[in-house]
């Protein structure tokens, strides 16, 4: 078991405070490729602290974010000179935002959206990156007819998707995802849902959605991590955490879920 | 340059130029970190000058820091000599700076200008200095000023690509007429000011030094001779200059940047230069020929 593939993401540690409060505490998990890791918890549990700063927006105050990538040496990204970590970022990082609108660019056409992450490392030939926002367009479901329509006329759903397209547009090797199905109806979300699968299988991506939503977490997730305030208190196979929780708060979590 | 400055031990010489010698030697100062960093946009303290903001008050302080006796000013509004701000400007450094001043570029060192870099390439012994009403070619895309700190010393500049890419999927092609930012030796994108992207391929490997100063937004940047410029484009849309069917009425120049004018109340109209100098030359040469 020499050449073990190395986990992509490495977290040893984390720690983050927020005016001697802590809000991520001694966080450790490892990510491989292809696989799915959910992290659910109460709102103020610090998730999207942690998401920050795996993204590189905001340095964590103790502990290490380890990167392995194919073709460059291990490196932490909190380690690496800033000019680095931005150039390094866009090429294997995405965000997927629980707002579309944070994500895109309302002004810009949805072809433009599609591929300013790929002007940004250095593409320059207009047909090439209009066929390219044309075939994510069709990956994602939308018609590729609307290419040069802006996110504005879009369904909330079809603005999420969009965002999603522009987020996998360079072939990251690692999605970070908000609450990407919060705020949509039942219908959109099983939509989305089936479509983030397909993707995560068909680009072998490694993935970290935040979620308060049981049932994405279960659909989604291979692993699943509990937060409660600040710390990981369980985690496991999704499965096995969700069908035989230990932790009281887990206990809650998986019994508040309405049955309909 | 000292020596045009010699004060004579005279206390009403002392602000030759309009502005005070610390303020000169802070704008100098602002002058030459901006050759040595090409396209990087300088801040500098911007003092009050006889002429609203936006009229040119940027290229005036850079005129009056480097102006010296010996020297001779152009001042150019939209290619014309005799427009009124240009007159104004050439007679304010006439007495300020007691330099002569022309109209004819070839006979010009220093050539201060807005909307048009003139037609005759520039020597090396010519500095053209540039009024620019906004510095910063990323402000219409982005708000902020520490994020467009930020995309440059990254060198991210695929939003300014992304409007490129906005004007061929709405138009066809790339609709930008004026103002159309380049990339100064493949690093800083910098906004060659106002003037039509006819003029933006005189800034590549130009002879003569260009200084670009914003008054209002207190920036100084500078194009030093011989430096690559190139304007942004796509590999299947390249840069296009604009391109008239007629030649000048005037001088029949067909190489020049034309402007349309109206000639009575029917509605006929005839291109004529835009650079009043090139086209007076043009026309004198052809009377002496």
């Amino acid at each position: 078991m020499s050449d073990v593939v190395k986990p992509v993401l490495q977290v040893n540690g984390l720690t983050k405070v927020f005016d001697r409060r802590l809000a991520c505490q001694d966080i450790s998990f490892t990510l491989h490729r292809g696989e799915v890791l959910g992290i659910v918890g109460e709102s103020g549990s610090g998730k999207s602290t942690l998401l920050k700063c795996l993204a590189g927006l905001m340095p964590p105050d103790a502990g290490n974010i380890t990167l392995s990538l194919p073709d460059r040496e291990e490196c932490d990204l909190w380690r690496l000179e800033e000019a680095e970590r931005e150039r390094l970022l866009p090429t294997i990082l995405a965000i997927i935002h629980q707002n579309a609108r944070d994500g895109l660019r309302l002004d810009v056409s949805a072809g433009g959206n599609i591929s300013e992450p790929l002007m940004t490392n250095g593409h320059r030939h207009y047909g090439t990156l209009r066929s390219v926002a044309m075939e994510w367009l069709k990956n994602v479901e939308i018609d590729p007819a609307r290419v040069d329509d802006l996110p504005q006329t879009f369904s909330g759903g079809m603005q999420q998707r969009l965002q999603i397209a522009r987020g996998l547009v360079t072939h990251p090797q690692l999605v970070l995802m908000d609450e990407p199905t919060g705020g949509l109806d039942v219908s959109v979300q099983a939509k989305l849902l089936d479509l983030l699968r397909r993707l995560v299988r068909e680009f072998n991506l490694a993935v970290v959605i935040v979620t308060h939503d049981l049932g994405v977490a279960r659909l989604l997730s291979d692993r699943l991590m509990v937060m409660q305030s600040g710390r990981v208190i369980e985690t496991g196979l999704s499965d096995r955490v969700l069908e035989d929780p230990r932790q009281p708060y887990t206990q809650l979590l998986v019994s508040s879920v309405l049955q309909v | 340059m000292l020596d045009d400055l010699a004060l004579n031990g005279e206390a009403e010489e002392y602000s030759y130029g309009f502005l005070d010698e610390q303020t000169k030697r802070m704008i100098r100062r602002a002058i030459l970190k901006a050759v040595s960093i090409p396209g990087y946009q300088v801040p500098f303290g911007d003092r009050e000058i006889p002429l609203p903001p936006g009229w040119g008050t940027g290229g005036i302080q850079v005129t009056a820091s480097i102006i010296g006796k010996t020297d001779c000013l152009k001042v150019i509004d939209q290619g014309a000599d005799d427009t009124t701000n240009a007159v104004s400007i050439r007679r304010f450094f006439a007495r300020v700076a007691r330099v002569n001043t022309t109209e004819s570029t070839g006979e010009a060192t220093i050539v201060q200008s807005r909307h048009r870099i003139p037609e005759r390439p520039l020597q090396d012994d010519q500095i053209l200095v540039m009024q620019v009403p906004q510095p910063e070619p990323l402000r219409r895309l982005v708000t902020s000023e520490v994020e467009t700190r930020k995309l440059h010393a990254f060198a991210r500049y695929g939003l300014m690509q992304v409007r490129l890419y906005e004007d061929i999927a709405r138009y066809g092609n790339i609709v930008m007429s004026h103002d159309y930012p380049v990339r100064v030796h493949d690093r800083y994108l910098a906004s060659p000011s106002p003037v039509p992207k006819f003029d933006n391929p005189k800034l590549h490997r130009s002879r003569a030094l260009t200084i670009f100063g914003a008054g209002r937004e207190r920036r100084i940047y500078a194009i030093p001779p011989f430096t690559d410029v190139r304007s942004i484009d796509f590999d299947d849309h390249p840069f296009e200059r604009q391109k008239w069917q007629s030649c000048c009425a005037r001088c029949g120049a067909e190489d020049s940047y034309l402007d349309e004018m109206l000639l009575d109340d029917a509605g006929n109209t005839q291109f004529v230069c835009s650079d009043t100098s090139y086209c007076n030359d043009r026309l004198s040469e052809g009377a002496s020929r």
